[in-house]
């Protein structure tokens, strides 16, 4: 009963979507305001059935109702409750039924927190979610329904849901990735509903740039913790692969990225205008091609669903309408404006279209390796390649560290013209950083690499810069302290983000020319030497888990004769889904992984086992989150709260396509 | 996009459209030679056999591995094992290391590696498909041609 | 608003652009449309055991005589569990002989599989090698193929039965087959 009133409530959320996409477009072609009103209430219903939805499909899986098809292919009596819970997005038709109830819930979001807006661009707003709202429904109930049962005779117990996917990465991981994707439609509405009207002014920057600021935000921290699970969970020690799926989510991030700073130009100095649209339905775009992507099986990932061709038509249906839809109305709409500020070559205004180009293009080469097999595979009549990460690298990094260099000198940037005496007081920092940077790697290093100071070097070049940039806004107060702590929240956030980022590039760096490993073949009492530490395997053991056995690896590692760590790697067989599984144990520090992960048996006792030693691993992951946190920070500033009702109502009010 | 309307912002407008197509064209070559030097084509052990593969550049190979052809060393992780089309062709690779967890016998796998005189690929990277459904595309189409080769031939498998 | 501004139809050119190359890898993933040459020829000759009696041997004559589904199944087969209500609501309501192909399995975990999730088929062809399933060009399982009185292979279907599977394309080809057995080509 409960799976059919999940379904049930799905279609009412269906029919309240269309409600949503019709009524008030009417209002505001009609100007009837009681029309556009209604935006607001069938937003809310629209995000009670779906919650109620997803709620019914949570009950099968906590009540274990193999009975439904979806939850007897990924659930298992024995399975954990929490990976019960986190296994209604552990497939396709789940996870899809979530991200229409983040669509549901950004809708909703949007109705309640636009008191600033007029009626009637709300109404077009919420109209344009509702509608793309209803594409998500269509797709679930016509191809992938995750309330399907399998009637009259369904299995006693359950396939048991993807072991790789039994861990609380995969709780967190999908619902984050999702919210960044998909609150990319907010920005994206907005953009549209501003084409519509055929003014496209500053305003509709300012009303996205938080919706903007906190999607990207989630799709930070979705990324970090996706790269963060891949590394110790795919039992490789990798934590960026270059994989399609991971470049789905990387490639919306650049754009996402190249856009807060766009929306940021459009809003201060009304430049950019048509070029910041054009990048918020790129941003959303890429979303949905991210989608497509993983979803259709076009290209083969570890990630990747199973195949289905009616959803991949399906999706790239919606592409082609959605897409196509806002670039031929972007097309039609934009011609004829333009941007009235000029600015100085040393202007903020140039810094932020260089990050726009490097971003842009960097996303641009990602789509390139992405499809390349793709139109290999067309053009030479079937012949298979792949890109390999070496691709990625060549293009990806001159890029970066180019953006980088232009992100250490920007935060002291003006709008319009920046000082040239301003610009040169960036440039001894940049001195001061080489010499740390060296003398820190010539002290520590196992071997002195130019790259890795280099970058380095750029990192704290970026810290240097933003410390001074923050200096020179409180030394010429008198309360010097508390200055510190008065800035607006969305110059802290600047800091914190662009800090993550140089945490990152740090730590990206080290750990990629730092790094040792081996692959070994230890038996119990053999002893291995990696970077100063010594691997003791003590003793192979079996252990039981809940829904698994496993051998299990004790490690005891050693520095200079004294016991650092013990560790515990893994080598799980689950029974149900008869998966075998790499459980790598790893011991962090702030300055260093060591990494421990089992092979397979090689005879006599003996097994494969690797173990690696990353220096500074933990700063890539770490960076994402301040980056993240810098994203979440801005939101709070205070000009998002108290919006100037009145002014931004007469500049839309009455305007109707 | 446009930018500014008088004289000094005109020259600037020149000079960032210059900059845009200089940068655009300087990113869509590096990614080409990047792209051409980087992509690792696919050869079925059926070519490989027939020596149609190049020699001592990173090409990747694939098929099933033949059972009871995995072949360890008792001193190190050195592997070998036998990957087939299922028809006429095997090739045989070598790979130091740890296996993925799925490598099984009888399994589709791919590898990425370079042949050595011998033909034997010295892999440096063996995939299996973590979807245990349906095998990589480039297996299941090594499989189909060889099976219409030998359905045309005449001959039984 | 004057002219449309030739500059700003780019970006939906390159997005067209982009659609083709998606469609068209696409269509050479689609395992839907991979081409099957076995299409209306004789179904390939084998020598097999049977599941449950592995002294009985099976050949491509035991399946002549009415039209027919063939099931590709394995235990290692997640989606032929999805699939397995669906068959055995077919062999039990539909009356259409459905023979099992236990593609690249263990015979001992097939035995148990079947006695846990009951036995829709009429018979199981152990193909624990996979030769039948390599010859019949099986990608994966689950796949089914009808194949008609004459042991001539009609149609196949990758993936999962479904009911709708059933309705829509399994059930009104065999009706087609049982009426008409000349009537369709292809």
């Amino acid at each position: 009963m409960i799976a059919e009133l999940g379904h049930f409530s799905l279609i009412l959320a269906l029919g309240l979507g269309v409600c949503l996409a019709v009524l008030p477009s009417i209002g505001v072609y009609r100007r009837h305001e009681g029309l556009m009103r209604l935006a607001g209430s069938l937003s809310a219903g629209l995000f009670v059935f779906l919650l109620i939805s997803f709620s019914c499909l949570a009950y099968a899986f906590w009540d274990d109702d193999f009975s439904v098809a979806y939850v007897a292919r990924n659930s298992n009596s024995a399975l954990p409750l929490q990976f019960k819970l986190s296994a209604i997005w552990g497939a396709h038709e789940g996870s899809f039924l979530l991200w229409t109830l983040i669509m549901g819930g950004w809708t909703f979001a949007v109705s309640v927190f636009s008191g600033g807006l007029s009626v009637d661009m709300r109404a077009r707003v919420l109209a344009i979610m509702g509608a793309l709202s209803i594409g998500f429904m269509l797709f679930i109930l016509l191809t992938s329904n995750p309330f399907d049962r399998i009637l009259p005779v369904f299995p006693a117990d359950g396939a048991d849901l993807n072991p790789l996917l039994q861990d609380f990465g995969l709780i967190v991981h999908p619902p984050m990735l999702y919210m960044g994707y998909v609150g990319f439609a907010v920005p994206f509405a907005f953009a549209i509903a501003t084409l519509t009207t055929g003014r496209l002014d500053a305003a509709w920057a300012r009303w996205s740039r938080p919706w903007t600021n906190v999607a990207w935000a989630f799709l930070t921290v979705g990324i970090t913790l996706g790269s963060w699970w891949a590394y110790y969970e795919l039992g490789w020690g990798g934590w960026w692969f270059w994989d399609a799926v991971e470049n789905a989510s990387f490639m919306p991030w650049l754009i996402g990225t190249a856009l807060i700073h766009s929306l940021a130009a459009t809003e201060k100095r009304g430049v950019f205008k048509s070029w910041t649209v054009l990048l918020a339905i790129f941003a959303f775009s890429f979303s949905l091609l991210g989608a497509f992507l993983v979803r259709s099986g076009v290209l083969t990932s570890v990630h990747a669903f199973a195949v289905d061709p009616e959803r991949g038509m399906f999706i790239l249906a919606f592409l082609v309408l959605v897409i196509g839809g806002s670039l031929t109305l972007y097309a039609i709409k934009v011609s004829g404006i333009k941007s009235e500020a000029g600015f100085d070559w040393t202007a903020r205004e140039t810094m932020i279209l260089a990050n726009n180009l490097l971003l842009v293009t960097a996303a641009g080469a990602v789509l390139l390796g992405t499809l390349y097999p793709l139109i290999y595979e067309a053009l030479t009549d079937g012949k298979k390649i792949s890109v390999g990460p070496p691709y990625f690298n060549a293009v990806f990094v001159p890029l970066m560290l180019l953006l980088f260099a232009i992100m250490a000198v920007s935060p002291a940037s003006r709008w319009k013209k920046t000082p040239r005496e301003t610009l040169r007081r960036q440039f001894p920092a940049l001195i001061g950083s080489l010499i740390v940077v060296a003398s820190l790697v010539l002290a520590f290093a196992t071997e002195v690499s130019v790259a890795v100071i280099l970058i380095d070097t750029l990192a704290l070049w970026i810290v240097a810069n933003l410390v001074r940039d923050l200096w020179s806004k409180v030394a010429n107060k008198v309360a010097k302290l508390p200055a510190l702590f008065q800035q607006t929240m969305s110059y802290y956030g600047m800091l914190l983000g662009h800090l993550g980022i140089a945490v990152t590039i740090a730590g990206v760096c080290t750990t990629v020319y730092y790094t040792e490993e081996k692959d070994l073949r230890m038996a119990a009492g053999d002893v291995a030497e990696l970077a100063g530490y010594e691997f003791r395997l003590n003793a192979m053991r079996q252990i039981k888990g809940p829904n698994y056995v496993a051998d299990q690896g004790e490690v005891e590692v050693f520095q200079e004769g004294r016991s650092v760590v013990k560790l515990y790697p893994e080598k799980r067989f689950y029974a149900v889904s008869k998966n075998v599984m790499t459980e790598a144990d790893i011991d962090p520090t702030l300055f260093r992984d060591l990494f421990v992960a089992l092979g397979e048996p090689v005879g006599d006792d003996a097994w494969a086992v690797r173990i690696h030693y990353k220096p500074f691993v933990r700063w890539i992951w770490f960076g994402g989150l301040l980056i993240a946190l810098g994203g979440f920070c801005t939101v709070l500033d205070r000009r998002y709260r108290a919006v100037k009702r009145s002014r931004q109502a007469a500049v839309t009010l009455g305007v109707a396509a | 996009m446009k930018f500014g309307k008088m004289k000094p912002q005109r020259r600037n407008r020149l000079m960032i459209v210059g900059l845009v197509v200089l940068s655009a064209g300087a990113a869509v070559s590096l990614a080409l030679t990047a792209l051409n030097e980087n992509i690792n084509l696919f050869y079925s052990p059926e070519q490989i056999v027939r020596g149609e593969a190049p020699r001592n550049t990173l090409i990747r190979a694939g098929g099933m591995v033949v059972e009871n052809s995995v072949k360890r060393s008792t001193t190190d992780l050195q592997v070998s094992f036998l990957v087939s089309d299922m028809a006429a062709s095997e090739v045989m690779i070598s790979y130091v290391g740890i296996l993925p967890d799925l490598f099984r016998e009888g399994q589709g796998v791919i590898a990425r590696g370079v042949l050595n005189d011998q033909n034997v690929l010295i892999a440096e990277e063996v995939l299996a498909k973590h979807d245990e459904t349906y095998m990589p595309p480039e297996i299941m189409q090594t499989l189909a041609e060889s099976k219409a080769k030998a359905e045309k031939n005449g001959t039984s498998l | 608003m004057s002219s449309l501004n030739k500059s700003l139809l780019i970006p939906l050119g390159i997005f067209i652009v982009l659609v083709v190359i998606l469609a068209g890898g696409f269509g050479l993933k689609d395992p839907h449309f991979l081409p099957s040459q076995l299409i209306d020829q004789q179904f390939p000759d084998f020598a097999l055991s049977e599941l449950n009696d592995p002294s009985r041997e099976l050949t491509a004559d035991d399946m002549r005589g009415q039209v027919a589904l063939v099931n590709v199944w394995a235990t290692w087969c997640p989606n032929c569990l999805v699939e397995h209500p669906e068959l055995l609501r077919i062999s039990r309501d539909e009356g259409v002989p459905l023979y099992g192909i236990n593609y690249n399995d263990d015979p001992f975990k097939a035995r148990q599989w079947l006695v846990r999730h009951n036995n829709p088929f009429q018979f199981n062809i152990v193909d624990n090698k996979g030769k039948l399933g390599i010859e019949l060009g099986v990608y994966g399982a689950p796949e089914t193929f009808i194949v008609d009185a004459n042991g001539v292979i009609r149609y196949r279907h990758v993936g999962p039965v479904s009911r709708r599977t059933w309705e829509e394309t399994l059930g009104p080809i065999i009706e087609l087959l049982e009426t008409n057995p000349d009537g369709i080509k292809g």
